[in-house]
Parts: structure tokens; sequence; C-alpha cells
């Protein structure tokens, strides 16, 4: 497992929860340690990736805002019980 | 690089703690529900559905003028208040069926509340199944919702509860602890997981038993139930939905379309034809995004709104028709003439000068609302 692979999810123009739930889709076929990178252009992303990650047990590593976008970094905690 | 499935596990040490799936909705009965529950020492972990229809903060996140709104998922916030698991799951596709093919029908509007309960607990059930398949006793006992007997009229009737939890499949692996009292003991009751005599007899549309629960629990910040959390459940965006239907001659939607129908002012000028205008800078920029499939018309001689065109022109006077309502609504309405540049989705344009139309060229019943 390595934590230099970046990963990117483009979920531009959707609108949540359907950002969050790419991202949730996405972390699941990922490794522990890697390290995806969201685009998106829904600002409520800000505050739902991180809360998703918080109580998943997924760091957030960097949250940026620009004036059409936000990019959300993180890096993929351990595995999550099946549902 | 994916790793396999992970082990299912008891987070817990106790081998003897329950464990439970919670619909969580991000209103304040589910909240509570969770938190009956945890305080008998059971596990939980939430499931949220995403139908399409949900009223999340998608209109805030468009519209300009409610930037400084709220922007959070309330199923996320709860989730992260009660300190459970969250999965977001999107069911929008298999959804379909249950709006167009309600077996047990519409409520007041376009809603299918009772079939929408039932599938959703039917998804549940199914993941209960699968992680049972997977992890035996280890895998998940129960579902929990936060349904009150008589609180809804379509769904949470006293008639109704027992049809959920058959329908769905879950029977009595299915139970409902702010209501509990008033219905059938259920599995987790009758094994001892539960102690029912710590469970609610809520009943009806009267709040305060759960805003005195929630004082109890500690609980001052939850979601304020107003209007529900499916946009089904509103009269105008079932008339929208209705319109759409009976413009295409069949009952079907595509996920764009449904997203479409929360934004900006709806005008159907011709049967065959619908213009959707943007009513502020927000909405004009989620538009936007739709300008590669469908043809779409803004004013180029002054600023005004950006119009998406759901059908398509039969003719150059239905195309300077649209024109005009679009310059109607744009800053040159005033003006003799209004220049409208006419976009396809492949990105050809071109320019049509005509006069914006007057109030009374746009009759009430072109509204779609």
């Amino acid at each position: 497992m390595s934590d230099e692979t970046l990963h990117e999810l483009d979920v531009r123009r959707q609108l949540c929860p359907i950002p969050v739930i790419k991202t949730q889709n996405k972390v699941a076929e990922l490794a522990q340690g890697e390290v995806l990178r969201v685009t998106c252009t829904d600002p409520g992303a800000l505050n739902d990736i991180p809360a998703w990650c918080r109580i998943n047990g997924h760091e957030v590593l960097a949250t940026e805002e620009g004036d059409l976008e936000v990019v959300v970094t993180l890096r993929v905690g351990a595995p999550s019980v099946a549902l | 690089m994916s790793e396999a499935v992970a082990p299912v596990t008891r987070p817990s040490a106790d081998p003897l703690q329950r464990r439970a799936i919670a619909l969580v909705s991000g209103g304040l009965d589910s909240m509570l529900a969770v938190k009956v529950m945890q305080e008998q020492g059971i596990h939980v972990e939430g499931v949220n559905f995403f139908t399409g229809f949900c009223v999340e903060g998608h209109t805030h996140a468009i519209r300009k003028k409610d930037k400084d709104k709220n922007k959070r998922n309330n199923a996320l916030w709860v989730a992260e208040e009660l300190g459970i698991k969250l999965h977001i799951i999107d069911i929008s596709e298999e959804y379909k069926d249950v709006v167009l093919n309600p077996k047990h029908g519409y409520g007041a509007h376009l809603n299918p509340c009772l079939d929408c309960k039932i599938f959703m607990v039917n998804q549940a059930t199914l993941m209960l199944n699968k992680a049972r398949e997977l992890a035996g006793e280890k895998g998940f006992d129960f579902i929990i919702t936060g349904e009150v007997v008589g609180q809804r009229p379509k769904s949470q009737r006293k008639e109704t509860m027992p049809i959920i939890s058959s329908e769905s499949g879950a029977d009595d692996r299915l139970l409902r602890p702010l209501s509990a009292l008033n219905l059938p003991e259920t599995l987790p009751e009758r094994e001892g997981w539960v102690d029912r005599s710590r469970l609610h007899d809520f009943s009806g549309r009267n709040r305060k038993p759960q805003i005195e629960l929630a004082r109890r629990f500690g609980l001052e910040d939850y979601a304020q139930p107003s209007g529900g959390c499916c946009f089904l459940t509103d009269e105008s965006y079932s008339r929208k939905l209705a319109d759409l239907w009976q413009a295409r001659n069949e009952r079907r939607y595509e996920l764009d379309d449904i997203m479409l129908l929360k934004v900006g002012r709806h005008i159907r000028p011709q049967p065959h034809l619908k213009l959707i205008i943007s009513r502020e800078e927000g909405e004009n920029r989620f538009l936007e995004g739709y300008r590669y499939q469908f043809t779409s018309l803004t004013t180029v001689s002054c600023p005004g709104p950006l119009a998406l065109v759901d059908g398509r022109f039969e003719s150059e006077a239905e195309l300077e028709q649209a024109a005009a309502i679009v310059a109607r609504y744009s800053k040159g309405r005033g003006d003799e003439s209004v220049t409208v540049e006419v976009k396809d989705p492949g990105g050809v344009a071109r320019e049509v000068r005509v006069a914006p139309a007057r109030p009374d060229d746009i009759p009430k019943n072109w509204l779609v609302a």
C-alpha cells in the first residue's frame, strides 16, 4: 500500500449528496493510505465530504475553496464494516 | 489496488452487543430512534437513501440568495452528532418504479409515501441479510426507523405499519422505538436484546413528546420538520412532474429531469415546448451545465437570464416567441427590441432580435408551478 498514489474524482456540477455518494463509492475501491482528490462545484461538499470522512474514519488532508470550485483531498482510512 | 470485502467484525469488545441498521433521514425522529437504541447499548449504523427527490441543500447550493443558508447534509450531520457510521445509498434508478407505479397509490400529490417506506425498509433488509450472510450472528440483528403511528396521513398509520413490516420482508426485525408500545412486540423485544419497557408510545402529529425527549437527551440543534424531506410532497413540484409526463405522453423521467424541476421558472408556451428560465445568478450557473444537452437562449444586448428549451422548435415563430419570453425576464424588458442568442447543444449559435413579451403575452396557465 502506497500513500503516494493520488486518485482524482471529478464531481463538478453534481449536487449534494451525489458528490458524497461518489466519494464514498470511490473510496470503497481504494486501499488504506491512498489519497483521493475530489473536485466539486456544489459548495455544500465543503461541509459534507469532510463530515462523511470524520464519521467513517478517513483523514481530510486539505480543503480548498475557489470562486467556482471546491477541492477536498483525503487519505483513505481503515476499511469500513461492509453493509 | 482494491481490497477484498472487509471482515465484518463487532467494533465493541462485548460479544453480545446487538447491532441495528437505522434509516436516517436527517430529521428529529430518526435521530431520537437511534438515541433510544444507543441508550440500551445497541450498536447502530445508519443508512440514508438518495432518491433524487430529496430536499437537501440543493436549492440553497444553487441559488445565490441562499448562499448564507446552512448547506450541511442533515443526515451526515445527525450521524456525526450520534457518533454512528452512515452509508448513503443512491437508489435513484430503482426508485423510479416506486414513483411511477406505486402499488398503494399516491398521497395528496405525487408522493408515494407508503410504497417509498416499504422500498426503503426492503433495501435495509437486503443489506441486513447480506451482512448476516457474510458474518452470521456478527452481522446486523434488526432495523429501526423513526416512524410514529398516526404522524403521516399516508404511510405512518396504525394499519400501514404492519404492511411496511411484511411487504418489506423485514417482518419482526423492524422496530420503531418511538412508537413500539403502540405496536406488536418485535423480535429484538422478544429476544430481550431491547427492553420494551424503555421504548415509547408516541402517536399522532403532536411533536411535543419528541421535543421533550430531545431535551432529555440534550439535543438542541436538529432539523425542523418543515415541509418534509421529499419534493414529491410539494404541490408545485408535483405539478411540474405531472406536466412533464403529460408533455411527453409517457410517464418516465431521468435524474436530470427531476433535478431541473427544482430550478428556475418553468413556462410552457407550446404543448411540446417548455422553457426553464433562471431567476438569478446561481441558477444561471447551474443551468449553464446543461447547455450541452439542451438548446439554450440568452440575451446578448442586455443582461438577462439563461433559458433551457425542453422540447424543440417546430417553426421560426415558436423560436421567436420563446426569445420574446426570455427577453421579458431580462434587463431589456422595457426596450423596443432585445437580441437573443439561440445556441443548440452542439454549440452552434445564432442571434434573433425580438420585441420583449409584455405581461399579457404570457398567460398564467403557461406558468408550470
